[in-house]
């Protein structure tokens, strides 16, 4: 079995009295391409807060990168976008290439400056994304797909080992989702870095995905594309707690 | 026309501590306005009044010399910028809230503390509208160490501040202590609005804060040009407001906020000509 990025043991987690995970048990194995999937409340964007540490579980326990998440200090190796990325504050006047500097603040430290191998390791993470040319644009007036390429460079430029996206494609037009998804798909395969990405657009999301997890308060499927693909509208009536008619289609 | 500022020193002192002001006040206006906090400096200067008050108050009173309004001013804005941060802390989800308390607290306790010291004076007056008479060597040295160390300061955190003003979340995440980062960013602001109220006066010192980074963020491309130019300006409306304050006898903060509003009205005019100019050339080359 593959070496697992991030171990969940049991996790439970609630709200004040309102319970949106419910021992849940779960792995991602390093260089996975996971896919999160689930109903609007079903625990996912907490379960990302969890990974990160925003959230402490009120049972089981955590392992990143093999360290128990308490003790787990390494913060730089996971990379996030969040879903709020694309929802900032537009006339915010930073460039480019200030954006994806701001990746590496905490990794260069308080006190100290950007060098020159800082500074040649933004200018790299704005080309692995494709935005060389706009490095001295405003963000503010670039497209939706186009920001959310910088947003993932920012992450990049720390060279992460996991990096977790919360639904990066709401608001991205088709043809920019497409690109988005050969993207991360690249840095995937080349780069090797494991990616959890959250979503609710599943049609294109299994074409690149390695691995996907339903989940609702409990996993109620990890498995591969072909064995998603196989579910029956029972199986994801059950999943999401209510009826579900399935429809296939291209896009 | 500027013989007499180099000439008298009274005058050489304020010429002086307006250059810094000029500086230092657009520099953290920068970040005040990007995180949507520019009435926090009003609700400090309102504090910084009451302080203010309280020195008057000591000195006539009880002749208590050693906390003179400028001090006592810096001490309040200091506490009031940390009540701030507590009151944000207590509405996690109304946080601007903390901003009409404080506001308020500080304009009742100068209301207190101005009729206990039997109501308005010169001295006063040079307080809430500024003066080109009123800066001592003292006040200028005390200036003089506060620009310093407010520009040390924001050169060794200039990636901090500036992490934590484009997104908070991601920069928490990352492993930045947001909080303690805040709370130094707000104490700064509060010392800058001390700083500053000998020249542009409690009531305009908000302005010197936010109108150059106003006019700035019109024509800037990214954030360290928008600095350079919010300084740029702030410098310009500071030397042109106090020389003309002088010569026509007007209290400069008036003279400078004038100033500043017409430079961001030229901002505003120069960034719609450059639009529209763009949009004839791009239909020019599709026609």
């Amino acid at each position: 079995m593959s070496e697992a990025v991030v171990t969940m043991n049991n996790i439970s987690y609630a709200y004040e009295h309102k319970k949106v995970l419910d021992h849940v048990n779960f792995e991602i194995p390093r260089g996975a391409f996971m896919g999160l999937v689930g109903p609007n409340g079903g625990g996912k964007t907490t379960l990302i807060k969890l990974i990160l540490g925003l959230i402490k579980p009120d049972e089981g326990d955590i392992q990143l990168l093999h360290e128990p998440i308490n003790k787990f200090n390494q913060w730089n190796k996971i990379g996030f976008v969040s879903q709020k990325a694309n929802s900032f504050n537009r006339g915010f006047p930073a460039t480019v290439y200030e954006v994806v500097s701001m990746g590496l603040t905490a990794k260069v430290g308080y006190l100290r400056f950007f060098n020159k191998t800082h500074k040649a390791k933004i200018r790299q993470a704005i080309d692995q994304v494709g935005m060389l040319d706009y490095v001295n644009e405003n963000i503010g007036n670039l497209s939706g797909g186009q920001q959310q390429r910088i947003f993932i460079a920012r992450a990049l430029v720390n060279d992460p080992e996991l990096l977790i996206l919360d639904e990066p494609t709401v608001g991205v037009d088709f043809e920019n989702v497409k690109r988005f998804y050969e993207l991360l798909h690249q840095l995937n395969e080349q780069r090797n870095i494991t990616l959890l990405l959250v979503t609710h657009d599943t049609g294109t999301m299994t074409e690149h995905a390695t691995d996907i997890v339903c989940l609702n308060k409990q996993l109620h499927f990890h498995g591969d594309p072909k064995a998603y693909a196989a579910l029956s509208e029972k199986d994801f009536s059950k999943f999401y707690g209510h009826p579900v008619n399935l429809v296939i289609h291209d896009h | 026309m500027l013989a007499d500022f180099f000439e008298y020193d009274f005058l050489r002192h304020t010429f002086l501590t307006g250059i810094l002001i000029g500086l230092i006040a657009p520099l953290l206006g920068t970040f005040i306005v990007v995180r949507r906090l520019s009435l926090i400096a009003d609700a400090l200067s309102h504090v910084t009044l009451a302080g203010i008050a309280f020195g008057l108050f000591l000195d006539k009173k009880f002749a208590i010399a050693w906390i003179t309004p400028f001090y006592g001013g810096m001490i309040f804005s200091v506490i009031g910028s940390i009540l701030i941060e507590k009151l944000r802390g207590v509405y996690k989800a109304f946080q601007e809230l903390a901003i009409p308390i404080i506001l308020s607290g500080g304009v009742g306790l100068s209301v207190i503390f101005i009729s206990l010291a039997d109501g308005f004076n010169t001295d006063l007056f040079n307080y809430l509208f500024g003066s080109v008479s009123a800066v001592s060597r003292n006040d200028f040295f005390t200036i003089l160490g506060i620009s310093i160390f407010i520009l040390i300061v924001i050169g060794l955190f200039y990636k901090e501040l500036f992490t934590l003003s484009f997104d908070e979340e991601h920069a928490t995440i990352s492993g930045i202590h947001a909080k303690r980062i805040h709370l130094l960013f707000i104490i700064l602001t509060a010392l800058v609005i001390a700083a500053s109220i000998r020249i542009v006066g409690v009531l305009l010192v908000s302005a010197l804060m936010t109108l150059p980074v106003a006019a700035s963020m019109q024509l800037a491309k990214g954030f360290k040009q928008m600095m350079f130019l919010s300084v740029a300006f702030g410098e310009l409306a500071v030397i042109g407001g106090l020389i003309s304050g002088y010569y026509l006898s007007i209290p400069p903060g008036g003279t400078i906020v004038m100033i500043s509003i017409l430079i961001l009205l030229l901002s505003i005019g120069y960034k719609r000509l450059s639009v529209t100019s763009k949009k004839r050339r791009t239909a020019h080359e599709h026609a």
